[in-house]
């Protein structure tokens, strides 16, 4: 039987949803219908188009790119019930939520927790507006899965910092306007020596190079600081925190990673259309090689048994509120199982689909090969395989370090 | 674990503590001791009965709590969990099949015995050692059944056989013209061959063409479910062995060959359990049903497979003795991956379903 409180909840998300389908009618330009985000993490910017940003604007001054994020700061203050209806309804319009990338997914989330309330009123508006391109300065040369290993020093100048030392990986820094930054400031303590800094990429001293990857594309790059003065309001947090705030962001970007957005970006069609599409078929409509069938099915049923477990968490992680303890495998299964799907589907299309430019191929064969080999990364940013197995074994399993 | 409400929170518990306290491993190994055919304590079943689990998937009117099959799924694992020996799975698949396809008259007769304990069930479908049911050759004619069904599970003590006939699934209670030879497997459970001569067989009318191939995705995703109770506890024992075992002064469980080694089953686990309750709320919502049963006993044989192996290597030496309950879990393992369909089945099965 319905309560009256049942009653009134059913009409208050009906209303909402009515004010979200008026709010696409109004503002989303129908040639982006079908389109992906311009504004994700890896890729670049590209030039945006006069619909694509009258579309971010639109849903940036309604914080409805960051839902769930106070409105004080910008975000739309939505429950989590209303967010679900949001996307429901983008999905249903072949709209997409034009605000993303790094401050997005990673850096805001963060700032929220740790920062200062005057930190938290200048950066997050512009996250919420789409404004502001944020990169990531963790990863140095010798500080790879050995994180904490972190050299490059911001020296204590009174009023600000003087920042010296090297980053790499950098993802999208040549296209970032800021860089949330792991930096030393104290030699003597490993883990309590470091700091999280926020650095302008167009601070003097700054030098970005772009890395050239295997796949041909560069997305990730060199950062050199040089001398590069900060200011000292630029810290998040305490000096020392930085060791403690770094890794909770990397939480964000594992649940990013795993769940479902890249990855789901780089899956594309199914590998059974594919092979439809490249190999012979029976008069049944089966694929004639029965060992390639065979893969993949294998690959199929193990995937949606994946996708069936990304669901798990996040049902287990709302009802318990709390992080589900399954959610520490999905980084690990999603990004082996992405890797498989590529290699498969190169061995359904065999030479056509290995095509590295020029004629011959189509944009799906090319573009295949290339997230073909971009994913080889995937197993190794955001703390890879061998370190998610250790964070597996000691933090759920309960299996300890070798004394 | 899928979020439960609070019937299936309170039953799960009470299995949990049940099995625990009543029927750990030792219990088994008691009625393998004794060496009966049966391979299951009558009283054992006759408790179950008295604590609801034979109704769980039968309508009220017939006795039961129709709870579903999520419900079912989290008694069977636990029971998995202590390898508890009982009919309870072969007849709660065996009414699913009456539930689906039986007329009113035979739901009357057979499900309130079913749900009270009386009548022990069980589904005949396989000719062969290898799982087919597309090669059935058993007929009925003028109502009398002739044919001979493979390594039916808990044939001995069953009352009831649901038999795959030429032309659809038969009623055949035990009796005149119903033969068992015994067939020990490995597992050393309750296993035989049914001979049927000129048996008297009801036929199933109301299921329709599919009734076979429903029943069959019920059958595999609760034998799924005891498969997901078996490979959790191999786990479970496993990581606590590991925590004990001291080899060069250090507690094995510190090595990282063999954390990375735990880390991989763990997430094998997590998707095995996903795809096994997803198969149960399958069932319940109707929805897609054959795609999520043929992915549950898939990934169900996929991961028990591995982990049953695992669980021996771990455990190195002792883990071959007799004296350890892992070697049991494994000996379990290959018949149940065996039954309803092995992973090659259950493979193609799901490529034929996805259009492929």
């Amino acid at each position: 039987m319905a309560t009256q409180l049942d009653v009134e909840q059913k009409s208050d998300t009906e209303a909402f949803r009515d004010e979200v389908r008026q709010f696409i009618g109004e503002n989303f330009p129908e040639e982006l219908k079908g389109q992906g985000n311009a504004m994700s993490a890896v890729e670049g910017p590209g030039d945006e188009t006069p619909a694509q940003k009258k579309w971010r604007e639109a849903v940036g001054a309604r914080g409805w790119g960051t839902p769930t994020w106070p409105s004080e700061y910008g975000g739309g203050g939505l429950t989590r019930k209303q967010a679900a209806i949001l996307n429901e309804e983008f999905a249903r319009a072949g709209a997409y939520n034009p605000i993303g990338g790094m401050g997005v997914m990673m850096f805001g989330p963060t700032l929220l927790e740790f920062g200062s309330e005057e930190q938290k009123k200048e950066h997050i508006p512009p996250i919420c507006r789409g404004e502001v391109r944020w990169c990531q300065g963790y990863s140095e040369p010798n500080a790879g899965s050995d994180l904490a290993n972190l050299q490059t020093m911001a020296e204590d100048k009174c009023d600000h910092y003087v920042v010296n030392g090297q980053k790499t990986w950098t993802s999208g820094g040549q296209w970032a306007d800021k860089c949330f930054c792991l930096v030393r400031t104290d030699r003597s303590d490993k883990h309590k020596g470091i700091s999280f800094l926020l650095i302008d990429m167009d601070a003097p001293g700054v030098e970005v190079r772009p890395i050239q990857m295997i796949s041909g594309l560069s997305m990730f790059c060199e950062t050199f600081f040089d001398d590069v003065k900060v200011p000292k309001e630029n810290l998040v947090g305490e000096e020392g925190q930085g060791w403690t705030i770094g890794k909770r962001l990397l939480q964000h970007e594992r649940t990013n990673l795993s769940g479902g957005g890249s990855m789901a970006r780089l899956m594309g069609a199914s590998l059974s259309d594919i092979a439809k599409k490249y190999v012979e078929t029976d008069d049944n409509g089966r694929i004639a090689d029965a060992v390639l069938r065979d893969k993949i099915a294998d690959f199929e049923i193990r995937w949606n048994a994946f996708l069936l477990t990304a669901r798990r968490a996040a049902e287990e992680s709302k009802a318990e509120g709390g992080v589900s303890e399954i959610s520490s495998v999905l980084k690990k299964v999603g990004t082996k199982l992405g890797q498989e799907r590529a290699e498969l589907a190169i061995e359904i299309m065999g030479m056509q689909g290995l095509g590295w430019e020029g004629e011959g191929f189509t944009e799906a064969e090319l573009s295949g090969v290339r997230a073909w080999l971009f994913g080889k990364a995937t197993t190794i940013y955001g703390g890879s395989t061998e370190i998610q197995n250790n964070i597996i074994a000691k933090r759920v399993l309960g299996m300890l370090d070798h004394q | 674990m899928a979020v439960l409400n609070d019937e299936q929170e309170m039953l799960r518990d009470m299995a949990r503590e049940w099995t625990t306290n009543e029927s750990p491993v030792t219990e088994w190994r008691k009625v393998r001791a004794a060496g009966d055919p049966q391979a299951w304590d009558s009283s054992v079943y006759a408790t179950m009965a008295e604590m609801g689990w034979t109704g769980v998937i039968i309508p009220e009117e017939h006795g039961g709590s129709d709870f579903g099959w999520l419900s079912a799924g989290l008694v069977v694992e636990q029971l998995g969990k202590t390898l508890t020996a009982s009919p309870l799975v072969a007849t709660t698949i065996a009414a699913s099949a009456i539930i689906l396809g039986g007329s009113d008259e035979q739901k009357a007769e057979w499900l309130p015995r079913i749900t009270s304990g009386e009548v022990v069930a069980t589904l005949a479908v396989d000719e062969s050692a290898r799982h087919d049911p597309s090669k059935i050759e058993a007929a009925v004619s003028d109502g009398k059944l002739s044919g001979t069904k493979k390594f039916v599970h808990e044939a001995h003590g069953a009352g009831l056989f649901v038999v795959a006939a030429t032309d659809g699934l038969y009623l055949v209670p035990a009796g005149d013209g119903v033969t068992l030879h015994n067939r020990s497997l490995a597992d050393q459970r309750n296993h035989a061959d049914v001979e049927f001569s000129g048996a008297a067989a009801h036929k199933l009318a109301s299921g329709g063409d599919d009734l076979l191939e429903q029943v069959l995705d019920r059958a595999r995703v609760l034998t799924a479910c005891e498969m997901l109770g078996m490979a959790q506890q191999v786990f479970d024992t496993t990581l606590d062995y590991l925590k004990q075992r001291v080899q060069f002064n250090q507690v094995l469980a510190t090595f990282q060959a063999l954390q990375h080694r735990m880390a991989d089953l763990f997430a094998d686990l997590a998707l095995m359990r996903s795809a096994v309750e997803g198969g149960l709320q399958a069932l319940d919502a109707g929805f897609r049903t054959s795609q999520a049963a043929t992915m549950a006993k898939a990934e169900a044989n996929r991961v028990l497979h591995l982990v049953s192996k695992e669980g021996i290597q771990l455990h190195g030496g002792i883990g071959m003795t007799d004296e350890y309950d892992v070697g049991f879990y494994l000996k379990r393992a290959r018949v149940l991956e065996a039954s309803f369909g092995s992973t090659s089945y259950l493979k193609d099965r799901y490529a034929s379903l996805s259009g492929y």
